[in-house]
């Protein structure tokens, strides 16, 4: 009996084998990259795995004979422990491609050694428009958002509305840098003026300071180019220290439902940005995001999470019809696929590396206006998918 | 406007008050250090977890119990400051013949399990806790507008650190105190219980980090990380003062608040480094620190 089942598993193995000839060691490996214990850590971390692989069972990789598997790291917002488990993970652990990672300097790292060792990279959690611009890479995809989408949908939006006086506080690093260029670019273009900018060290705690020198610029936005734990403590404290009450309003550059959240809707109420998801859109989103929440503590997904699944699926559609898991070509051939998922619907691929679906301009619901924990966004705008994202001729990518 | 350095005068003052109120925190928690390395000599790496929990268990009185602020600057000291208790005398106790680095070890691993726990339980981004009602809303001071709370921190955790300096320096109980530590046979010998007097130090000063702790949780999120990005620069700050000295870690607190301040204004971006070319450059000219003793 015993042998008998031996031999059934071992010419299933061979069956299996045999479909994915092309597949290095039989195994498709899957690296999701993230702070898994930091600021960032709510709005991709541990969620982000969950994402991945609920993205692998929902492909039925397993129904298809195909082997794959999941592992996960911290990269702690250094782009030096992100290269040296980038490293690890192609050189030793035999990791076929990278998901995720926020951080935009620890992103672009990663890139590099991608593209040195022709694996690939999608990019769901980092911001920095450079990914597909200046510093794009025929081994990367960047999936979720960009800081030129956020600074167009929210820069823009603000703008004509009469926020057209900006003061800055950025997040002093390869993010902060890209987003508060990009926004101060759209301010510009519509007709705004940028009084000041300050940049702060990352992670931060105490933002009071720069609030103040906020405050005394008399700019009537106060653009937050930072995210997670210091976007959070800088609306709290802009509160506390009477900004809003004073007249001036904040941007927040990049906030995640998940910051929402944690602040409550007392304080975030009435704040606009931009988002590439949100749970609550269509039938799609709301029943996959219940799946998603029960597996993960009861908390909803952020774009981030629900980018790293989206990617992750149209990945493992790419190595079916291509056959083969080698990085370049894999992702060549996900450049080719139209991209179709129930979280960001239709899309496509640029050449430049660039994915591009709609983004929604958002603004915080009243307490009042809320049904529960979650309910927190209205959709002011959507903004169309050729509209959203920085056309491909502007970027300086050479590819 | 008057200028200094191209900064207006009214700018600057500003700053240095946000300075102070940050030092508070810094003074608060090195004091707590330094009242433990002091008279125990344990460098306890555990105090920023243990500043956190003082805001969580603030955060749980107001959501579960329905106790606000007030009751929590009471009790969350005395809650916190009896799980300290637990650990000196379950764990603690059993290092001080050893080297000073068997505490740091164990109190640094007691830190990172504790975070830990509380990061899976509720994750990154923190909690809100709401600004009691009667400090609520701030006065325009003409160069700034100050928040009530804030010049409360100010004011609480003035009284709090000559509070303690008072006690240790200049009382009995400080004197006992202060011999056990010199001398721990002889005041035993005197009849004084010194291994309880070791424990209540210990829980003391833990209490101080919880105290800290609920002070900061209007201000920022109660997040579990709250207290590992401040522990580094508050260690910094006692390695300025002196290990152990009183006196020094309430004054560097108060002065590398202002520093730090000033840092913001005319470099920004300096300013969570500039603690530590100060901390560099007094090791290098008094390496036992601004106020501490040669031995």
């Amino acid at each position: 009996m015993k042998l008998k089942r031996t031999v059934i598993a071992a010419a299933l193995a061979a069956l299996a084998g045999a479909a994915n000839a092309q597949v290095s060691d039989g195994i498709i490996k899957i690296g999701v990259m993230n702070d898994m214990s930091g600021l960032y850590a709510d709005i991709a971390g541990p969620g982000s795995v969950v994402a991945a692989k609920m993205a692998v069972d929902d492909f039925g990789a397993a129904k298809k004979g195909m082997k794959v598997e999941v592992v996960g790291a911290d990269h702690q917002n250094k782009p030096d422990i992100g290269s040296s488990i980038a490293n690890q993970w192609y050189d030793v652990d035999k990791v076929d491609a990278i998901f995720d990672v926020p951080t935009s300097s620890v992103a672009l790292a990663v890139s590099e050694i991608t593209r040195k060792k022709g694996k690939a990279f999608l990019v769901s959690g980092a911001a920095t428009s450079d990914l597909s611009g200046k510093a794009c890479s025929p081994n990367t995809i960047h999936w979720t958002y960009d800081t030129w989408m956020l600074a167009n949908g929210t820069g823009t939006a603000i703008v004509k509305t009469g926020g057209d006086t900006w003061f800055f506080l950025t997040a002093d690093y390869a993010f902060g840098h890209a987003l508060e260029r990009d926004t101060e670019t759209a301010v510009l273009k519509n007709g705004g003026k940028v009084l000041g900018k300050v940049r702060h060290p990352f992670p931060g705690q105490d933002f009071s300071s720069f609030l103040l020198q906020a405050q005394a610029s008399k700019a009537k936005i106060i653009g937050l180019a930072n995210a997670g734990g210091d976007t959070i403590n800088s609306i709290k404290q802009a509160a506390e220290f009477g900004i809003v009450k004073g007249g001036q309003n904040l941007a927040g550059l990049l906030v995640f439902i998940t910051d929402i959240h944690s602040l409550g809707l007392q304080t975030a109420q009435g704040l606009i940005f931009t988002e590439s998801f949100y749970w609550d859109l269509n039938d799609g989103t709301r029943a996959w995001s219940k799946r998603f929440a029960a597996a993960n503590g009861g908390k909803y997904p952020s774009m981030v999470q629900a980018g790293v699944y989206s990617s992750v699926l149209h990945y493992l559609k790419a190595i079916e019809a291509a056959k083969t898991d080698d990085g370049t070509k894999v992702i060549a051939q996900m450049k080719k696929m139209p991209t179709d998922d129930p979280l960001f619907g239709k899309g496509s691929i640029r050449r430049d590396g660039r994915k591009i679906h709609p983004a929604y301009l958002v603004e915080v619901k009243k307490p009042s206006e809320s049904k529960g924990p979650y309910d927190y966004y209205k959709i002011r705008a959507t903004i169309p998918a050729d509209q959203a994202f920085r056309p491909e001729k502007d970027g300086g990518c050479n590819l | 406007m008057d200028t200094i350095f191209g900064v207006p005068t009214q700018a600057l003052f500003g700053q240095l008050l946000i300075g102070l109120i940050n030092g508070s925190f810094y003074a608060l928690l090195s004091l707590g250090l330094a009242v433990i390395f002091g008279l125990l000599n344990i460098i306890n790496f555990t105090h920023g977890a243990q500043y956190m929990m003082g805001a969580f268990v603030a955060y749980f009185l107001a959501n579960k119990a329905g106790l606000g602020y007030w009751w929590s600057l009471v009790l969350v000291p005395l809650v916190v400051g009896f799980t300290g208790v637990i650990i000196e005398r379950l764990m603690l106790s059993k290092l001080y013949k050893l080297d000073h680095l068997y505490g740091l070890l164990l109190t640094f691993g007691l830190a990172l399990i504790i975070q830990g726990l509380f990061r899976n339980q509720y994750g990154t981004s923190g909690l809100p806790y709401a600004m009691p009602a009667e400090l609520a809303g701030g006065r325009n001071l003409g160069f700034m507008f100050l928040p009530n709370y804030r010049a409360w921190v100010i004011v609480a955790s003035l009284a709090v650190c000559i509070g303690t300096w008072f006690v240790i320096e200049k009382t009995k109980l400080g004197s006992y105190l202060r011999a056990a530590t010199e001398n721990p046979a002889l005041v035993q010998a005197f009849g004084i219980n010194v291994p309880r007097m070791i424990t209540l130090t210990y829980g003391f000063g833990v209490a101080l980090a919880a105290f800290a702790g609920v002070m900061a949780a209007p201000i920022y999120q109660v997040s579990p990380q709250m207290g590992a990005d401040l522990i580094i620069v508050v260690f910094a700050v006692v390695v300025i003062g002196g290990m152990g000295s009183i006196m020094g870690s309430i004054v560097t607190g108060f002065a590398l608040g202002l520093l730090e301040g000033l840092t913001k204004v005319f470099y920004p971006e300096a300013s969570n480094t500039v603690i530590f070319v100060i901390m560099a450059i007094v090791l290098m000219v008094k390496p036992a620190g601004l106020f501490g003793a040669q031995k």
